[in-house]
């Protein structure tokens, strides 16, 4: 066994289609060029590090921001040039932007009195929203009377209430402390499934796209490195980029060997041995072979019929109280961490500092990046 | 957030209505016809005639000792009116002392005026003091006025200002009066400054409480001006407005420059 | 310690003591003083008004209280008409100069973060400038032979110069001229502080520019309206110089006719009264004007 099975994708009608998309803001070019599908009823995540262009990607979605070139199609319509005010998306704020001079009601009724919709059916529709998001108790409270965790569920009420074709999040969770944050991040998964509704959110936190999302965009300066679903973009890599931002990852660059048969023999700079690993690359090229902590077995014995082993001393270890992480110096000086549970309440750890142990990993669970 | 051509549009009239008067003041100060309004050709003779008017030298002279009196008087109470507000949390009386510190703002000074003069007399009925009224009574209802706009300047940025910056000179060793002097007043200077340029400006164009306290010898620049365009235009009055307009544009542009270059 | 304790606390209460005593003796006593001396009779002589308080023989403190003054204020006409005058000259010019700022104060707090300093100082450099000056340079523009009417002839929409100075039209212009920066300031202080957020939600909620202003921006910038109105009507109420070089004989506003009172006719008393009623008039929206800054003051605190 060599690889993960990949699911075939459901193919349903994309709700939103984001054509060669460009925004520059005079010099500074924030969106690079990008094409992207997200389908009806998913949980997109737009995940990068602060200022990859990914609220611009989104509120280029919402209307807030005209593309410089190419076009945001919505439900198959071409929303380019549309105003936010006649889009069929609504948008969840960072800070909220709950109108602090309305109640929890009004707030909430104001989506459905601005189309128009009739008085007595916002307020069953009203209600319906808050209680969805367990606000029904709320709907007189101002939005200073709330805390940041009622204040939040408010505002999605007030996006889901208009029942769009795409509610947009960016950073929804975050203004919550850790705990509630966490917590949230379920109940907002479950609120999605229930409405059915897609979303599509902007985060910097990796956790909370890998938790939240059905599929995920890995983002950098401006453009897309990858798009997948969390198990993918984790487990296969396509950029050591994207390796290196999800995740904590061990590279060992060199150069291939050979490569028959879906597997790639690499020599790997500071280790001795070549090492086996699944893909796919030329021989002679340079790349990387990356491993993640927790798919490295260390054992003071070397262990028998695996296809990677090297050997170091343990230098470092960080207890992390579910995990520690064990920094390993190979003979080289080439560091490697090394991921164990630790499974028993105040056991001895059976591997202590200075000790010198074996590292070996199976080629399937490693991944060779160009 | 997307800007209208119609809000820029109402911008600039906006603007226009503030400026034009004051432009069109300082192209016919060069007019050489005494008609205002008809174009003579260029002439600079009414600043030579203003410069030749004694009356307006003593009064712009007796305006500008007034106005550094009263500023300065309006700057320590005003530091001190502050301090009180900011640093004073809440104490019986703070109510009072916050309504008697802004009401000088709003109050119609025709009704500051009158109330003035009658302290005034009332007082040298009782005690002999002031004798007569002057400099001193003027320099005195410029101090309060002044002192109230110079709270409200200090005032905001005290509280903007770092606390802990004086705690940390305490906790170097340092005895409140001396932290006030080496650190609250430095840090807090730009404002001070302000200030006391606004007492300054309040005092040197005050025309309404003025008259009802000043007394004979002791007409002030603008009473001096009121009187004269009471009679109609002048252009004397427009030569001597192009000069305070670009005294204070030079002043403004001067404080501006300075305080850009700080913040960089 | 305890006396360095001693020494600060009589440092702290000299710090209170100074502006409080000025303030006592240099503004709330002589507003008492009007107040009382609006009770008292008038009389020729120096000064023009009868003691409120007459020591009797006795020993006995006779006070003399005369609503007269009061009276004479309802009863003449002309003060009547200068009372209603000048609230609604203030009424309609505050009103005028919200028009005007309003879009002003918008536009600047919309503008790119860099062109708002500048924009500012624009609006503040006249309030810099002479007060009087500025009022002054209308009386050219305004008058019958003035620019504007040879403007006006000269781009022939009129063929006979229009009649603005010395008319009510003339204040107008003056008192909206001249405050104009006190209702931009505030306006621009409460709309700046607007969240940009907040009118982007109402665009994706669905309200279109005019809608989200009217839901969003207008409500959002109540304190400033407030505050900005305050600070141009209060004054306007009481405003002396705007209608003595811009007003007409018929324009009868409380300020000039205080001081014409004063000055001619030497009544203090009647002026005193004036004064009060003036004042009367204006309690209201200074309280209000008053409650608003301490509750803005207070929501910085927190």
């Amino acid at each position: 066994m060599s690889l993960a099975v990949r699911p075939e994708r459901e193919i349903r009608p994309p709700a939103i289609q984001i054509r060669g998309v460009e925004k520059r803001f005079g010099d500074a070019t924030a969106v690079d060029g990008i094409d992207l599908d997200i389908q009806e009823g998913e949980f997109f995540s737009l995940l990068g590090p602060s200022g990859c262009g990914k609220t611009t990607l989104l509120r280029m979605m919402a209307g807030f921001e005209m593309p410089t070139a190419g076009a945001v199609l919505i439900a198959g319509a071409d929303m380019t040039a549309v105003p936010p005010y006649e889009r069929p998306v609504n948008m969840m704020f960072q800070s909220y932007a709950l109108f602090p001079h309305m109640n929890v009601a009004d707030n909430v009724a104001f989506g459905l009195r601005q189309d128009g919709v009739a008085k007595s059916e916002i307020a069953g529709r009203v209600a319906e929203a808050l209680d969805l998001v367990q606000m029904g108790d709320f709907a007189k409270r101002k939005p200073h009377q709330m805390s940041g965790g009622q204040r939040q569920r408010v505002a999605l009420a007030r996006c889901l209430v208009k029942r769009p074709k795409v509610v947009l999040l960016d950073e929804p969770l975050s203004a919550l402390d850790k705990k509630l944050r966490e917590k949230t991040q379920f109940e907002l998964v479950n609120i999605q499934e229930k409405v059915g509704i897609t979303f599509v959110m902007v985060t910097h936190d990796q956790e909370e796209a890998m938790t939240m999302s059905t599929r995920i965009a890995v983002m950098n300066a401006g453009r897309i490195l990858q798009v997948g679903r969390p198990h993918e973009i984790y487990e296969y890599p396509t950029s050591r980029m994207v390796a290196d931002f999800i995740g904590i990852a061990n590279f060992f660059t060199g150069t291939v060997e050979s490569s028959a048969g879906g597997v790639v023999t690499f020599r790997a700079q500071g280790i001795d041995a070549p090492l086996t690993v699944a893909g796919d690359l030329a021989p002679g090229s340079a790349a990387a072979v990356m491993v993640r902590p927790e798919k490295i077995q260390m054992g003071r014995e070397a262990a028998i019929g695996v296809d990677n082993s090297v050997s170091g001393v343990v230098k470092e270890i960080a207890y992390l109280g579910d995990v520690s992480i064990y920094h390993v110096r190979l003979d080289s000086g080439l560091v490697v961490l090394v991921t164990n549970a630790n499974l028993r309440h105040a056991a001895e750890p059976a591997v202590t500092w200075e000790d010198r142990v074996h590292l070996s990993w199976h080629s399937g669970n490693a991944v060779v990046l160009p | 957030m997307h800007r209208s051509p119609a809000l820029l549009a109402a911008m600039f009239v906006g603007f226009a209505f503030l400026y034009a008067p004051i432009a069109l003041l300082m192209v016919y100060s060069f007019n050489a016809s005494r008609e205002v309004s008809v174009w003579g050709g260029f002439s600079t003779k009414w600043y030579g005639e203003l410069l030749q008017n004694q009356a307006y030298l003593d009064a712009a002279w007796l305006s500008l000792k007034i106005a550094a009196t009263s500023a300065t008087g309006a700057l320590v109470l005003g530091t001190l009116a502050a301090l009180v507000l900011v640093r004073y949390g809440r104490f019986r009386g703070r109510m009072v002392f916050n309504g008697l510190i802004t009401a000088p703002l709003v109050m119609p000074e025709i009704i500051l005026g009158l109330a003035m003069l009658l302290l005034f007399v009332a007082l040298e009925d009782l005690t002999g003091w002031p004798d007569g009224r002057g400099f001193t009574t003027i320099a005195i209802v410029h101090t309060t006025v002044g002192m109230a706009y110079a709270t409200v300047v200090i005032r905001s940025r005290l509280a903007q200002m770092d606390e802990s910056l004086e705690e940390a000179a305490m906790d170097l060793g340092a005895r409140p009066v001396k932290v006030f002097f080496l650190i609250t007043i430095p840090v807090i200077a730009p404002s001070l400054a302000a200030a006391w340029l606004l007492a300054f400006t309040l005092s040197l164009d005050d025309v309404v409480a003025t008259q009802f306290v000043s007394g004979p010898g002791s007409t002030t620049l603008p009473i001096e001006v009121f009187s004269s365009v009471r009679l109609g235009v002048s252009p004397q009055v427009n030569a001597l407005g192009t000069i305070i307009v670009v005294a204070v544009a030079v002043v403004i542009g001067l404080v501006w420059r300075l305080s850009a270059g700080k913040r960089r | 310690m305890r006396v360095a304790g001693t020494h600060r606390e009589l440092g702290r209460r000299l710090v209170l003591a100074v502006p409080y005593v000025w303030l006592l003796v240099f503004f709330l006593a002589p507003l008492l003083i009007v107040g009382k001396i609006s009770l008292s009779e008038s009389r020729l002589g120096i000064p023009p008004y009868e003691p409120l308080i007459d020591w009797a023989q006795s020993g006995l403190a006779m006070v003399k209280v005369s609503l007269n003054n009061y009276v004479l204020l309802f009863e003449d006409d002309l003060y009547v008409q200068a009372y209603i005058q000048s609230l609604t000259i203030a009424g309609i010019s505050t009103f005028l100069c919200l028009l005007i700022g309003y879009p002003m104060a918008l536009g600047i707090a919309r503008a790119p973060e860099k062109a708002r300093g500048p924009l500012l100082l624009l609006v503040i450099v006249p309030f810099w400038t002479s007060f009087l000056i500025r009022v002054y340079s209308w009386m050219s523009i305004l008058r019958d032979e003035g620019i504007l009417n040879h403007a006006l002839m000269a781009v022939g929409l009129i063929d006979e110069p229009l009649i603005i100075l010395n008319t009510d039209w003339a204040v107008y212009v003056g008192i909206v001229y001249s405050y104009l920066p006190f209702m931009v300031l505030p306006l621009y202080a409460s709309l700046e502080k607007l969240d940009p957020s907040l009118l982007e939600a109402a665009a994706d909620l669905g309200a279109r520019p005019v809608r989200a202003f009217i839901a969003v921006t207008l409500p959002l910038s109540l304190p400033g309206i407030v505050a900005g109105s305050m600070l141009v009507f209060v004054p306007a109420v009481g405003e002396y110089v705007i209608p003595s070089l811009l007003g007409g004989g018929d324009t009868q506003m409380l300020g000039k006719a205080l001081w014409d009172v004063f000055a001619q006719t030497r009544d203090w008393p009647a002026a005193s009264a004036l004064a009060m009623a003036m004042l009367a008039a204006l309690v209201l929206p200074i309280a209000l004007f008053q409650r608003l800054q301490t509750r803005l003051e207070e929501e910085e605190n927190r």
